[in-house]
C-alpha cells in the first residue's frame, strides 16, 4: 500500500489534481462558514430581542439542520435554478447549516451579557448597534467560537459527501479512486481532510485566543482540539438542542 | 415547473412498491442506520460512561471522538469496500457506525460528567456502592443527555446512509444516485424530499422519546430550577 502511494504522489500530474481538489475542498467549507457567521449575527441578534422571533428562528434552524446535506445539494437546483454541478448548490446550502447551528450560540451568548454590562454601555451613552458591536459581540466571542469551530469541522467532512453528484473537492478522490479500484487516492483524500480540518481548528483557536486577550491563555489543563468546558463537550457532532425549546 | 415534475414522481404509486420501489428503500435505509447505531451504542456507551464514572482519560476520549467528527465517512466506505470486497454490506455499516460514535460517546461522557458532585458523594454516603452509584444516580440523571446524543448519531447516520448506494447497495441513496447518473431530476430530488421527510420524521419520534424516558425525579427537579430562576 506505501508503494501504490509513493507511485500515485511520484506522478505530478496526481499531484497537481490532488493540490486542486485541496484547494476547491477549501473553499467550498470555508466560504459558507464565513456567510453562514455574518447570516447568523444579525438573525440571532434579532432573535434574542424579540420573543416570538425567537421560538419561530430556533425552530426552524432545528428542521433546516435535520435535512440531509445530499437532499439539499439536490433539492436547491431546483429552487435556485442553478445547474446541478454548480459549487453554488454546495456553498449555499453550507452556509444555511452553518446559521442554523450558529444562531442558537449567538442567542446564548447574548443572553449570558451580564445586565449590569449592558447598563453601564447604555449610560456612557452607547446606541444599541455600536453597543452590539462593541460590548456584547465581543464577550460573546467565546462561546460563538466553540460554534464556529464545530460548524468548521462538521462543512469539511460535508463537503466531500457533495462528491456523489460530482462536486465535493477532495471527495472526487475516493468516488474516482472508488471506480478505479485505486486505493492510494482515497487514502490521499481521507488524509488531507483530516489535516484540513485540523489545521483549521487550529487557527480559529488561534483566532479565539486574539479575539478574546481578557481571558486566561490556559484555563484549563486540555490542548486545543478539546472543547473548553462540559457545556461544550455535551454538544453532540452537529450540535442540537436536548429537548426544550422546539 | 420542475417541482410538478418532482410532486409527479412522488405521487406515482408504482414508484413505490414492488422490487426497488420506495417502501423497499426506506426499510433497507432504515435497517442499515438502526444497525450501524447499535453497534455504534454498544461500544460508545459503555466507554462513554466508564470515563465518566471514573473522570478517568476523559481528555483522550473528548479528543479522540472530535478527531473522529473530521473522518469523511465516503472515504472511510470506499477505501474499506475495496479492501474488503464491493457489495458487501460490513464496510458500509462500519463507515456509518464510526461517524456515530462522537456524538453517543460525547453524550454519555457528557452525562455523567455533568452531574453534581454534591449527588454523587451523597449517593456514597447512604452506602451506594460504585456500581450502584453508576447505575441507580448516574445513568437515570444522564438519561436526557445520553439520548441527545443518540439522537445526533441518528440523524447523522441517517442523512449519511445514502453513501451505502454508491458502492452497490440499497437504501434511499439507490434512486437517487441512480436518478443522477440518468440525469432524472425528478427521480434525483423526489428521492431527497423522502430522504429529508425521513430524517425529520426520526427526529421528532426521538425527541418524544426523549421527553419520555427522562426520569420524574428529574424532571420535577428541572421544573423546580425553572420556576425559581
Amino acid at each position: 500500500m506505501i508503494d501504490e502511494l509513493i507511485r500515485y504522489l511520484g506522478n505530478w500530474r496526481n499531484r497537481e489534481t490532488v493540490l486542486e481538489l485541496l484547494v476547491v475542498h477549501a473553499r467550498l467549507a470555508l466560504l459558507p462558514l464565513l456567510i453562514g457567521l455574518l447570516a447568523a449575527l444579525p438573525l440571532g441578534w434579532a432573535a434574542q430581542r424579540y420573543r416570538p422571533l425567537r421560538a419561530m428562528l430556533l425552530g426552524s434552524a432545528n428542521v433546516l439542520y435535520t435535512v440531509p446535506s445530499l437532499a439539499l445539494f439536490v433539492i436547491l437546483p431546483g429552487i435556485l435554478g442553478t445547474q446541478i454541478l454548480d459549487e453554488i448548490n454546495v456553498v449555499v446550502a453550507l452556509a444555511l447549516y452553518t446559521a442554523a447551528l450558529l444562531i442558537r450560540p449567538v442567542v446564548e451568548a447574548l443572553d449570558a451579557v451580564p445586565g449590569h454590562v449592558l447598563a453601564a454601555a447604555t449610560a456612557m451613552g452607547y446606541r444599541p448597534l455600536r453597543r452590539f458591536l462593541t460590548v456584547e459581540l465581543p464577550l460573546a466571542v467565546p462561546v460563538l467560537a466553540a460554534g464556529v469551530r464545530v460548524a468548521s469541522v462538521s462543512n469539511i467532512s460535508l463537503v466531500s459527501v457533495g462528491a456523489l453528484i460530482g462536486v465535493g473537492g477532495l471527495g472526487q478522490l475516493f468516488t474516482q479512486g472508488f471506480q478505479a479500484s485505486y486505493n492510494a487516492p482515497i487514502i490521499v483524500g481521507v488524509a488531507l481532510t483530516l489535516l484540513l480540518a485540523l489545521v483549521m481548528d487550529a487557527l480559529l483557536s488561534l483566532a479565539k485566543a486574539l479575539l478574546t486577550p481578557w481571558q486566561p491563555r490556559r484555563a484549563r489543563p486540555t490542548g486545543p482540539a478539546q472543547p473548553t468546558g462540559p457545556a461544550e463537550s455535551a454538544e453532540p457532532a452537529q450540535p442540537r438542542p436536548t429537548g426544550g425549546e422546539a | 415547473m420542475i417541482f410538478g415534475e418532482v410532486f409527479g414522481w412522488l405521487t406515482t404509486a408504482a414508484n413505490w412498491t414492488g422490487d426497488g420501489g420506495l417502501l423497499q428503500r426506506i426499510v433497507e435505509h432504515l435497517r442499515y442506520t438502526l444497525i450501524a447505531v447499535l453497534g455504534a451504542a454498544l461500544v460508545a456507551i459503555p466507554v462513554g460512561l466508564a470515563v465518566g464514572h471514573t473522570g478517568r482519560g476523559g481528555t483522550v476520549i473528548v479528543g479522540l471522538a472530535n478527531a473522529m467528527r473530521a473522518l469523511p465517512t465516503l472515504g472511510v466506505i470506499t477505501l474499506l469496500s475495496l479492501q474488503l470486497g464491493v457489495l458487501r454490506i460490513g464496510p458500509v455499516l462500519f463507515g456509518l457506525g464510526l461517524l456515530a460514535v462522537p456524538p453517543i460517546l460525547a453524550g454519555a461522557y457528557a452525562g455523567v460528567q455533568a452531574v453534581e458532585r454534591d449527588v454523587v458523594d451523597a449517593a456514597a454516603g447512604v452506602g451506594m456502592t460504585s456500581w450502584q452509584r453508576l447505575w441507580r444516580v448516574e445513568v437515570p440523571i444522564a438519561t436526557p443527555l445520553l439520548l441527545g446524543g443518540l439522537r445526533g448519531a441518528v440523524l447523522q447516520v441517517v442523512a449519511t446512509t445514502t453513501v451505502a448506494a454508491f458502492v452497490g447497495l440499497g437504501g434511499l441513496g439507490r434512486p437517487l444516485i441512480d436518478g443522477q447518473r440518468v440525469t432524472d431530476y425528478p427521480r434525483v430530488a423526489g428521492a431527497a424530499l423522502v430522504v429529508a421527510a425521513l430524517a425529520v420524521l426520526l427526529d421528532l419520534l426521538l425527541a418524544g422519546l426523549q421527553r419520555l424516558v427522562v426520569p420524574g425525579g428529574l424532571r420535577l427537579a428541572t421544573r423546580t430550577v425553572q420556576r425559581a430562576g
